[in-house]
């Protein structure tokens, strides 16, 4: 466990944990977008018999799960580069159709990785401005203002323990105000116009150790549920 | 004299490649990188170069080792920084490379309007952020659109799956990506390809890249696993 675990007590949800909880909720019927790191690990994770069409910025739509390593296809990989495959129904466009898709407001969702999410929505995810990691913008503005619905995956805090949901972004903004759900290893949380509502937490998690790595002023709903790994 | 676009070498196929040119290279990740023809433009000796890419080479081939042999001093791209990237990391830490980033979508609709004929269009990505500094932005129906310039090359290095002799092109999967985009966008499109089939075989359905828009095509039947 790390420092962080047994200062709160808890064990906290892995990162296929995070992005099989954003599955579970992701409404049948969507078109979503992965982005890099976590996000992409949900087409692994798809709940049985849920009909989502998984969409790729590389210029995939109907995303299936990573193969067996015999099925590996150097043609056909996801936005993290990791081997994927194509869901019966799935096609392929060249990426500027890709993008038509993000930018036209086609997709209804979209997942992505975070560095910061402000209290207001605020998302930064593409540069740290430090030279030694190069910037890295990738999709993630497209998405930020394309998609009906931005969903963020990421850890509640940075590996020093910092926490990443923030009053106000410290990084260069990706978009404003964009990021409407927060699925973290520790939380799920709501953006309202109330401000942030806590829906579910892992076991043995209080409020209060919660909002200890949370800038923002955090709310308990009262039909809170326990955040439960599956 | 019959039209012909399939050139017998990489050297011929990449003649013309000079210093100081702006070269475009598909692919994304390890997908669709036109690895022979990048390694026919080291061979050249081409420096001072701009390379246009979605990233910017991993490993120790491809496009890594074009920006590790120090000739390309400009990089225009999305996401340059990926696992295994160190020969770009090094020089970018260094200041050694100059680089322009580009949000994913906004750089390949700038190839697309490029090679459309578009001046410029307005979009929504990027608005109020770093990467939109100093653009000229307009209210668009109550929301902030930014003004994006075209963007052309001198030369685009595109692979695709299948060419003829027409240069008509069919891509695989998702190799796929800028191919299409960056061939419309350049003075001079040199494409590698797997197969070469006869004028006519191709399915009409099926071409995704017209010939209009290649000028030479190489057949690259290697199925070399690049350290990239």
């Amino acid at each position: 466990m790390s420092v962080a675990e047994l200062e709160l007590g808890v064990t906290k949800l892995t990162r296929p944990q995070i992005a099989r909880r954003a599955a579970e909720l992701i409404p049948d019927g969507s078109f979503v977008n992965l982005g890099i790191g976590i996000p992409t690990l949900a087409a692994n994770v798809m709940p049985a018999g849920k009909d989502v069409v998984l969409h790729s910025e590389n210029g995939i739509l109907g995303v299936g799960p990573t193969p067996p390593e015999a099925e590996r296809d150097r043609d056909l990989i996801n936005a993290s580069k990791d081997y994927v495959t194509l869901l019966p129904g799935g096609s392929y466009c060249v990426h500027s159709d890709a993008f038509a898709m993000i930018r036209g407001g086609h997709l209804d969702l979209a997942l992505l990785g975070a560095f910061e999410v402000a209290g207001n929505g605020d998302l930064a995810n593409w540069t740290t401005g430090d030279r030694r990691f190069p910037p890295g913008v990738g999709g993630a503005m497209d998405l930020a203002v394309g998609a009906k619905a931005i969903w963020v995956l990421t850890d509640h805090t940075t590996k020093k323990g910092e926490p990443k949901i923030v009053n106000a972004c410290r990084y260069p903004l990706t978009a404003k105000g964009v990021v409407k759900r927060i699925f973290t290893d520790l939380a799920l949380i709501d953006l309202t116009e109330d401000g942030l509502l806590v829906r579910e937490m892992v076991p043995g998690l209080t409020i209060d150790a919660l909002q200890a790595v949370t800038e923002p002023k955090l709310t308990l709903a009262e039909d809170w549920q326990e955040l439960a790994a599956a | 004299m019959p039209i012909d676009k399939i050139t017998p070498s990489v050297a011929e196929a990449v003649q013309g490649v000079k210093d100081g040119m702006t070269i475009m290279i598909s692919g994304f990740g390890f997908a669709g990188v036109p690895n022979d023809l990048i390694h026919g433009v080291l061979d050249s000796g081409a420096k001072n170069l701009t390379v246009i890419s979605n990233n910017a080479g991993t490993g120790t081939e491809g496009l890594a080792a074009l920006i590790g042999s120090g000739r390309v001093t400009r990089i225009i791209c999305s996401y340059p920084r990926s696992k295994g990237s160190d020969l770009f990391d090094a020089r970018y830490a260094a200041g050694e490379i100059e680089l322009e980033l580009v949000p994913q979508g906004t750089l390949s609709e700038r190839m697309r309007a490029a090679g459309a004929g578009i001046g410029g269009f307005f979009t929504p990505t990027g608005a109020g952020t770093e990467l939109a500094a100093g653009k000229e932005t307009r209210m668009i129906d109550g929301r902030e659109y930014v003004l994006e310039a075209p963007l052309r090359a001198d030369i685009a290095l595109v692979q695709a799956q299948e060419a003829d002799r027409w240069g008509n092109l069919v891509y695989r999967k998702a190799a796929r990506n800028f191919g299409p985009v960056m061939a419309m966008a350049a003075d001079l499109t040199v494409v590698q390809v797997k197969r070469i089939v006869a004028l006519g075989e191709m399915d009409p359905e099926a071409v995704v890249t017209p010939g209009i828009f290649v000028d030479r095509v190489v057949h690259i039947d290697n199925n070399r696993e690049w350290d990239i």
